[in-house]
């Protein structure tokens, strides 16, 4: 059901981790819906991310998203980063199936809210970055009854 | 260890080499319909007739009351909806349990949309019905009384010979769905009250795609489906003979080594539950620890997802089960565990395995060690791991 990569970035996941005294760190997700992703950055003066790590409960796709999150804004800017999509996390993993596209969506949303925190805590603006929707499942709408 | 490790037997079984010979000759030379005149199709009738037999021994009552359907869900669609059409007379009202299988739970859905009133039961810690809670719920327009003989998630056994006993008090109908405990513990329709049962071969080493129900004599249900005079003019459509045999056949030899089976799996499974309870942190055994299926043991381990886990079991070559979202394609963990009184974040950590006769000590022994290794694994890499050590520092 998976693709190789998705697979390949399930069983070798990158920058798994905590990084302290982090830049910013944000939450996204809950444990109801079970999904829980974690997003740690280390932003240097210039606004470049020179590391980030992340820590995921979740599925094979919540944390394969989550590491190719990862690999996705290491190196970019924050203006760069922003525009790391879930379409983008999803291409990067040669696609997901239907069910699991909502953990590329806490993708997006862990990296944003990692943004956010760091914004916050240096007391800047980050253009075109919202305040982060911290439980993406309540977007979601219920499946439809089949019956 | 290079061999696969088959822990999923409640989602399925193979099919014994017996079954398979006894099934091979009726594709073949005896593939005659059963409702013919000539030579094949009466062969195919004794065959099935045997089959027939060997069922209705295996629960203490007569063939003429076994009725083969194509599996569990039809039979169950059946036994419902046709009793809820015959007895509506008497009243609309049916009591079932919050912990049975989708294709009870999804009828009994549908039958609300359709001016039917149903009470779900709760169970206890363990998944057991209460049984206080059911004498509570009987009206006087109560038809159906509908509980599980064994749980297919959590192994647990429910108190099918007290409920019945409740239900023939009041005079109401007693079915139950016995795809899980067919063939794993013993079951006479008499003795227990039940008038309608629930069955599949492919539970106990037979083929998919057949099933039967069992319906008491004199009870009044109409066909489900409608076409030919086949199983006595209640279900329409050529018989599956090479189904029924195989189906026949499994039930023989499941009958035949059920004792002892049931001895050697017992021992396994509380040997697998004690192991994981004592070397893996912060588990938990779900489902009655005693009146549980031999086979059956379902575990929730803190802090992770079920998924995951099976993932990663299954690139060690082993194969098992979870109640995780993930594995439902909803966003809602397992709604047993849910009933069970489990909060949603520990529902999402569950792993049921379900051993099979072939099931060895060494097996059981190696998906331990991997289970201690994958849980640890997934733990460092979990977020409520990391906020439950900062909180206990």
């Amino acid at each position: 059901m998976y693709s190789e990569k998705v697979m390949d970035h399930f069983s070798n996941p990158r920058n798994v981790g905590e990084i302290e005294n982090a830049s910013g760190v944000g939450t996204v997700g809950n444990a109801k819906c079970g999904d829980i992703m974690r997003m740690y950055l280390d932003i240097d003066d210039n606004g470049v991310i020179q590391d980030c790590k992340f820590k995921t409960f979740g599925c094979g796709a919540a944390v394969a998203t989550s590491s190719m999150a990862t690999e996705l804004v290491k190196g970019k800017t924050v203006q760069q980063a922003l525009e790391v999509t879930n379409k983008a996390v999803m291409e990067a993993l040669d696609g997901l199936p239907p069910v699991k596209v909502h953990c590329s969506l806490l993708a997006e949303e862990a990296i944003h809210a990692a943004l956010w925190d760091y914004a916050e805590k240096h007391h800047i603006k980050i253009e075109g970055l919202e305040k982060p929707v911290n439980d993406i499942s309540e977007k979601e709408e219920a499946p439809e009854e089949d019956y | 260890m290079n061999e696969l490790i088959y822990l999923d037997n409640a989602a399925t079984t193979a099919a014994r080499p017996e079954v398979v010979e006894a099934m091979l000759p009726y594709f073949t030379e005896n593939f005659g319909n059963a409702s013919a005149i000539y030579g094949i199709g009466a062969k195919s009738k004794a065959a099935m007739e045997h089959s027939r037999e060997t069922i209705a021994n295996a629960l203490g009552t007569n063939a003429k009351d076994i009725y083969f359907t194509a599996g569990g869900s039809e039979s169950d669609n059946w036994a419902l909806k046709a009793a809820a059409e015959a007895y509506r007379e008497k009243g609309n009202h049916i009591i079932t349990s919050k912990i049975e299988h989708h294709a009870i739970l999804h009828t009994c859905q549908y039958l609300e949309k359709h001016g039917y009133e149903v009470t779900y039961l709760d169970v206890d810690e363990n998944g057991v019905v209460k049984l206080d809670e059911l004498k509570k719920a009987i009206r006087p327009t109560t038809i159906l009384i509908s509980v599980m003989f064994a749980n297919n998630e959590i192994g647990t056994i429910e108190p099918v010979k007290e409920i019945g006993a409740i239900a023939k008090e009041h005079g109401i109908l007693f079915h139950t769905d016995a795809v899980q405990a067919f063939g794993q513990v013993p079951i006479n329709v008499d003795d227990m009250n039940i008038d309608m049962l629930s069955a599949s071969g492919h539970k106990l080493n037979g083929p998919k795609g057949i099933g039967f129900l069992y319906i008491r004599k004199g009870l009044k249900l109409r066909s489900f489906i409608h076409g030919g005079a086949q199983e006595r003019n209640r279900r329409a459509g050529t018989e599956n003979i090479p189904g029924i045999v195989g189906f026949g056949k499994a039930v023989e030899i499941a009958l035949r080594t059920m004792e002892e089976r049931t001895k050697k799996e017992t021992q396994l499974r509380d040997y697998l539950i004690d192991r994981v309870l004592q070397e893996v942190p912060y588990s938990r055994v779900n489902g009655h620890r005693t009146d549980r299926l031999p086979n059956n043991a379902n575990f929730c381990f803190q802090f992770i997802e079920g998924e995951s886990l099976l993932i990663m079991l299954d690139q060690n070559g082993i194969c098992g089960s979870s109640g995780s979202a993930c594995t439902s394609g909803s966003l809602d963990p397992s709604h047993v565990l849910l009933a069970i009184g489990l909060p949603h974040e520990i529902a999402h950590g569950s792993l049921r395995l379900t051993l099979g006769e072939d099931t060895t000590l060494e097996q059981i022994d190696f998906v331990v060690d991997k289970i201690k290794e994958i849980v640890a694994r997934l733990r460092s890499m979990s977020p409520l791991y990391e906020d439950f050590i900062k909180n206990k520092q």
